[in-house]
């Protein structure tokens, strides 16, 4: 039968260096550890990481900022990982600090086909540098462009073989939101289940939006 | 009973039932901890979550339940999980009833500055931008001076988290109303006087002849 499934190996070989990547996630919950750790493995460089945070050293998109593989950042928040912001302050990384709603609506913006969000988020800060402000119905927004990246790595709780994905409590955040905005969308899960398992009412992301899918973790090497 | 339990004995009194708050990371967290028990607050986990429970029960921590600093938490019966668009939905959109933030400075003018001391300290915004922007009502629980120097400006001198004039600052001195009259002093902490208010704000402060004693939760 047709399915998406290729070994993590595979999947991430396809991710060149300097590739633009979306990583689901909220300080490394829910974000795709096996395949976040073989980016590391795999010793890629100069990539751009569109995420909510940086987790902290050593766990979740840390690992990647401690293997000096990003060059540069979107993301919401870097207080919690000490190692970006020495990297940040010594030049070594770029980062562009998003309010955390105008990230989610950016990237939903890619996804869907829109031209961008106006959203009150920002007016009158520093975050409006440099952007349009619009005014409707007297009231003032930011004109925030839509951001999409080449790949979209996305953790899930189950995963069909066609590739339809539910999640787990806070472990969703903004991995459905990514699987629309990634040119490729490669998607862990803790378990893959045969086609039909997962009701359709329950499916969050749709299967023809999900490229490959990483095969289960071997257990004892079986 | 220190400073920062004061703050949050007093911010959690303005907690009222059947409404969803949000509280930030670090002392608005523990707020939660003071509500009057059995009184049914919602809290938002801005990461994605409705009916948050701040400690999760001994023996029940999943690693897919945590809040928005990655501590793991516990979820009451009747919570809902979802997206970040929904949870920025809920915060922008006005269906937020109160968010508790810290604060680094707030002016004259009630306007929030917490999010970043450039050259020093640059964390990043997080959802304080949107929260500050969309939810109903804004609190801001913070010590009322840093090193003894004063944290309500007449105008902030850090970048702002928003334009939007905030609702009540509780520090360990005084409950503040930020109005468009300007900042109305509501009460003060037990054993501060209206004078040692005054002196520790740079902003000016509306306040009445007799100014009462700030109430707080037992």
């Amino acid at each position: 039968m047709f399915h998406k499934v290729i070994s993590l190996t595979r999947a991430v070989e396809k991710i060149p260096d300097g590739a633009s990547v979306m990583i689901g996630g909220f300080m490394g919950v829910g974000s795709p550890h096996r395949l976040i750790g073989e980016l590391v493995r795999q010793n890629r460089r100069h990539l751009i990481i569109i995420a909510n945070d940086t987790a902290r050293p050593g766990f979740g998109i840390g690992q990647l900022i401690d293997a000096k593989a990003v060059s540069r950042l979107v993301v919401t928040h870097i207080g919690t990982n000490p190692e970006t912001q020495r990297q940040m302050i010594a030049g070594e990384i770029e980062v562009e600090l998003t309010p955390q709603g105008t990230l989610a609506e950016r990237i939903r913006a890619a996804g869907f086909g829109l031209g961008g969000i106006l959203t009150p988020t920002g007016v009158g800060t520093t975050v409006a540098d440099g952007k349009q402000v619009i005014v409707v119905g007297g009231k003032s927004f930011l004109l925030e462009l839509p951001l999409k990246a080449d790949f979209a790595l996305l953790a899930a709780h189950r995963a069909d073989y066609r590739g339809n994905l539910d999640y787990a409590l806070t472990a969703r955040n903004f991995n459905p939101i990514m699987a629309f905005a990634g040119g490729t969308v490669i998607a862990e899960a803790v378990e893959i289940v045969p086609i039909g398992v997962i009701p359709p009412d329950d499916v969050v992301t749709p299967a023809v939006l999900i490229d490959y899918l990483v095969e289960r973790e071997r257990i004892n090497g079986r | 009973m220190d400073d920062k339990e004061l703050i949050a004995r007093r911010v959690a009194l303005e907690l009222t039932a059947g409404t969803l708050v949000n509280l930030g990371i670090g002392l608005p967290t523990t707020v939660a901890r003071y509500l009057k028990s059995g009184m049914d607050v919602l809290f938002q986990a801005e990461n994605g979550l409705i009916g948050m429970d701040p400690v999760p029960e001994p023996g029940m921590v999943d690693e897919n339940l945590a809040d928005a600093g990655g501590s793991f938490i516990g979820a009451v019966p009747g919570a809902c999980a979802f997206d970040s668009c929904v949870s920025f939905g809920l915060i922008r959109g006005g269906h937020l009833d109160v968010t508790v933030l810290g604060g680094l400075q707030v002016d004259e003018e009630g306007h929030l500055a917490n999010w970043t001391i450039p050259g020093k300290m640059v964390p990043g915004m997080g959802g304080a931008m949107d929260l500050v922007t969309g939810s109903k009502r804004v609190i801001v629980a913070m010590t009322h001076t840093a090193k003894g120097a004063p944290k309500i400006l007449k105008r902030c001198t850090l970048p702002l988290t928003s334009i939007r004039r905030i609702d009540l600052i509780v520090t360990d001195m005084a409950v503040i109303e930020a109005t468009e009259e300007g900042l109305v002093l509501r009460e003060l902490a037990p054993g501060v006087t209206k004078e040692q208010v005054i002196a520790a704000t740079e902003a000016t402060l509306i306040a009445a002849h007799v100014v009462p004693e700030m109430v707080i939760s037992a």
